[in-house]
């Protein structure tokens, strides 16, 4: 493939580091200051004595799910009623309670999955104060998480590990807020509209009449990216050229896909002194992310077989990008496509600005283990470093196995509570995604979704619990909506989001209370490269173990196939 | 602590919606219109005072003095409302069928403009649904194959029209990020704007 792709992807990971490492000393910042704002104060006095103190983890967990139950259902009635509601000016009616239902846990849980269109589906507010709050207010649910988990780590002998209203409030409010304005910016002088009118009405230079969907696109298309919410203004999302009109556009918004999750590492390893331990994460994770963008930037430089069998010219040249461009972008090739793809599948994003029922075997699989590591190469805002956590106690755990020592993480001792935690955190969802792939395979309700035939069906299917499951979001998007498949992924979502965000804070209130031990001679290295190849042997044989079946039924057997 | 930690929730969620859901797009649609209005609008077209079409947006053209846009799969085609994907795997039955009957058709338009013209010599974009089914842009490579045709139809010299597939090639931003293209409905507009001086 030519350099110049390269070069693009090259200058992507290099500008992506340097902008993550000083915000991460910046959210580390903001999750320990002692001192409240005037508004933080003003909150507390209103919600009465005691709302501002520590929280001890069951008390922490708790206020996430009832905080989350609430939103849902305020979100709920505002699709089921948006037809008799204002801000309408395309008439919309109130959306059907399967795709309300779906779409409503969806948002809440920072997943986007789309069940819908959503130019031709929502109305102005409940875009507005419906799905872009939730983008907003979701993505800080799971950094609020995260920050409490980290401080738990960090802490020792305490009961409590922060409290739920600040670490929400300073998500929003110092994070996600001042980034949204910085990326909208840019996108509305890029091209992205940004309007309270409805559709523009176009004569054609051949007399027909085109309708123009836009709205209030750019404020939302910004934090859909940041906040690894990904559900789109469009229904072909930031393929649209209203949301992804540029090449700098396209960088910009694939950087906000990585920008937070990739901070947060730095922000875990200031938090909890041990910047050295924080590299070597950065560094399993960035291994993980280049394999992905290699193997489907490869592959779909080479072609579909459809494609190679047709005769067309798929060579890149330079009139050309080539390659498999079945929906794809002219403005973004092969090399933008393919890095959007492997990026937001490794954060729990989900945004497309390709169409991935269309890639080839090689490049589709990518994203399909991208997921089903838990989106733990980045991950989401929050969750996913949260399940990098996991695996991290498993790589501590074989390495102390190993040597016959009890194992230490950051000077804790890891006992069979934390390692029974880390197992469900690391294991429950994707043995959930193959459960449910399997009834939604087995089921005549769940066959009726499936778009293409043979193989490639399975794949669909496949992609879509393993996506809601890991709240990513994106599809293999012929995979349609039936009243069995949205509830069927409502579930996939909820207990996705929910299983392991317990999991997480369980683990943070336990080892909130322990002591520390100093290293000794027997204690394994976290700060070195053994650990980086550990810590990928342990990804690699416990989620690529779980897939590797799957994975032989559908993108495998399709790409021997042909 | 239920009852308090959902009038809290209540209290936050109205908060949110406020700051978020009405202060934060609406102080940005207003950063909009007046720093990029015709961004902000949707980068409308206009010609003899009415509105044509949107430089982000392909339309459907099929005169023989017209560049043709990559195929759609929106219903109808083009249909800058409701975005989508074709969604055929890559080794569908029906994806074939469908990109030999565009290859049949598109050397069935060019040939007698392009003597000798084969199927290897169409480039992949312009058999292939694009990701939006509205991608304004085609590859050069697709403007060149049919540039012939366009000067025969419209008898203009080659190099004229090869000139204007250049001036309306937008380039990679900054010089790296992105793929060159060439923006159809403005590459056509700009030459039904020749006939008229």
């Amino acid at each position: 493939m030519e350099l110049q792709g390269i070069g693009q992807i090259i200058l992507f990971v290099v500008v992506l580091l340097v902008l993550a490492y000083p915000l991460g000393q910046y959210m580390a910042w903001v999750y320990t200051r002692e001192k409240d704002d005037v508004i933080e104060r003003g909150f507390f006095r209103v919600f009465g004595r005691g709302s501002g103190d520590e929280q001890n983890w069951k008390s922490y967990a708790i206020t996430v799910l009832i905080f989350s139950l609430v939103f849902f259902g305020l979100l709920y009635a505002l699709l089921r009623l948006q037809g008799h509601l204002f801000l309408n000016p395309d008439h919309m009616p109130g959306v059907t309670w399967p795709i309300a239902l779906n779409t409503a846990v969806s948002f809440v849980t920072n997943t986007n999955w789309q069940f819908y269109g959503g130019e031709s589906t929502m109305s102005y507010l409940s875009q507005m104060s419906g799905l872009a709050v939730q983008n907003f207010v979701s993505a800080a649910v799971g950094m609020a998480v995260l920050a409490a988990v980290v401080r738990g780590i960090s802490r020792r002998s305490s009961g409590t590990i922060g409290n739920f209203w600040r670490d929400l409030y300073r998500s929003l409010m110092y994070i996600m807020l001042p980034l949204s304005v910085i990326v909208a910016v840019i996108l509305i002088w890029q091209g992205v509209p940004e309007t309270f009118s409805g559709h523009a009405t176009a004569l054609t230079l051949q007399g027909a009449h085109q309708s123009i969907a836009r709205g209030p696109v750019a404020s939302q298309i910004s934090i859909k990216q940041l906040g690894t919410n990904g559900g789109g203004y469009y229904n072909s999302n930031s393929a649209v050229p209203f949301e992804n009109p540029t090449g700098l556009s396209n960088f910009v918004e694939d950087l906000a896909i990585l920008l937070i999750p990739a901070a947060q590492v730095f922000m875990f390893g200031r938090m909890v002194r041990a910047r050295r331990h924080a590299w070597m994460i950065y560094t399993a994770m960035f291994l993980m992310m280049a394999v992905g963008i290699g193997v489907t930037t490869v592959a779909e430089q080479g072609g579909s077989a459809v494609l190679r069998q047709s005769g067309v010219n798929i060579a890149a040249t330079s009139t050309q990008s080539g390659g498999n461009m079945s929906d794809k972008e002219v403005r973004f090739g092969i090399a933008d496509s393919s890095l959007w793809t492997a990026t937001t599948t490794d954060t729990s994003n989900g945004s497309v600005n390709s169409g991935l029922d269309a890639y080839t075997p090689a490049g589709g699989a990518v994203p399909i283990v991208n997921m089903f590591t838990g989106e733990a190469i980045f991950g989401g805002v929050g969750t996913g470093l949260i399940g990098m956590f996991f695996y991290i106690l498993i790589a501590v755990f074989v390495a102390g196995l190993m040597v016959g020592r009890t194992p230490e993480w950051l000077g804790k001792k890891i006992q069979a509570r934390e390692m029974k935690l880390a197992a469900v955190g690391a294991l429950f969802v994707p043995t959930m995604i193959l459960a449910l792939t399997a009834v939604a395979i087995a089921t005549k309700a769940g066959e009726a979704s499936i778009f293409n035939s043979g193989v490639h069906g399975f794949s669909e299917t496949l992609y879509a619990y393993d996506s809601q499951a890991n709240n990513n979001g994106s599809a293999f998007a012929g995979y349609g909506a039936t009243p069995f498949s949205s509830a069927l992924g409502t579930l996939d979502m909820l207990f996705g989001r929910f299983v392991p965000m317990m999991a997480g804070l369980a683990l943070a209130g336990s080892l909130a209370q322990k002591r520390t031990v100093p290293a000794s001679a027997g204690t394994f290295r976290t700060d070195g490269p053994t650990f980086v190849v550990l810590l990928i042997g342990v990804i690699v044989l416990t989620a690529g173990l779980m897939i590797l079946p799957a994975l032989t039924l559908g993108p495998i057997a399709e790409g021997l196939m042909h | 602590m239920l009852t308090r930690t959902i009038v809290r929730s209540l209290l936050v969620i109205v908060a949110s919606t406020v700051v978020f859901g009405f202060a934060y797009p609406a102080v940005m649609v207003g950063f909009a219109q007046a720093a990029f209005p015709s961004q902000a609008n949707g980068s409308l077209l206009y010609h003899d005072g009415h509105v044509v079409g949107s430089a982000l947006a392909a339309q459907d053209f099929t005169g023989p003095q017209y560049f043709h846009e990559r195929p759609s799969a929106t219903t109808p085609a083009y249909n800058a409302a409701s975005t989508t994907f074709a969604n055929y795997g890559p080794t569908s039955p029906e994806l074939a069928q469908q990109i030999h009957q565009r290859a049949e058709a598109i050397l069935k338009l060019e040939g007698p403009y392009n003597p000798g013209l084969t199927i290897s010599d169409i480039p992949v974009d312009a058999v292939t649904t694009s990701g939006s089914g509205i991608d304004p842009d085609i590859s050069q490579a697709y403007a060149q194959l049919q540039s012939r045709r366009v000067a025969a139809v419209r008898h203009l010299p080659l190099a004229t029209v090869d000139k204007l597939i250049s001036e309306n090639t937008t380039g990679r931003s900054l010089g790296v990020l992105g793929e060159p293209g060439v923006n159809v409905l403005e590459l056509n507009l700009a030459l039904d704007n020749l006939g008229d001086k």
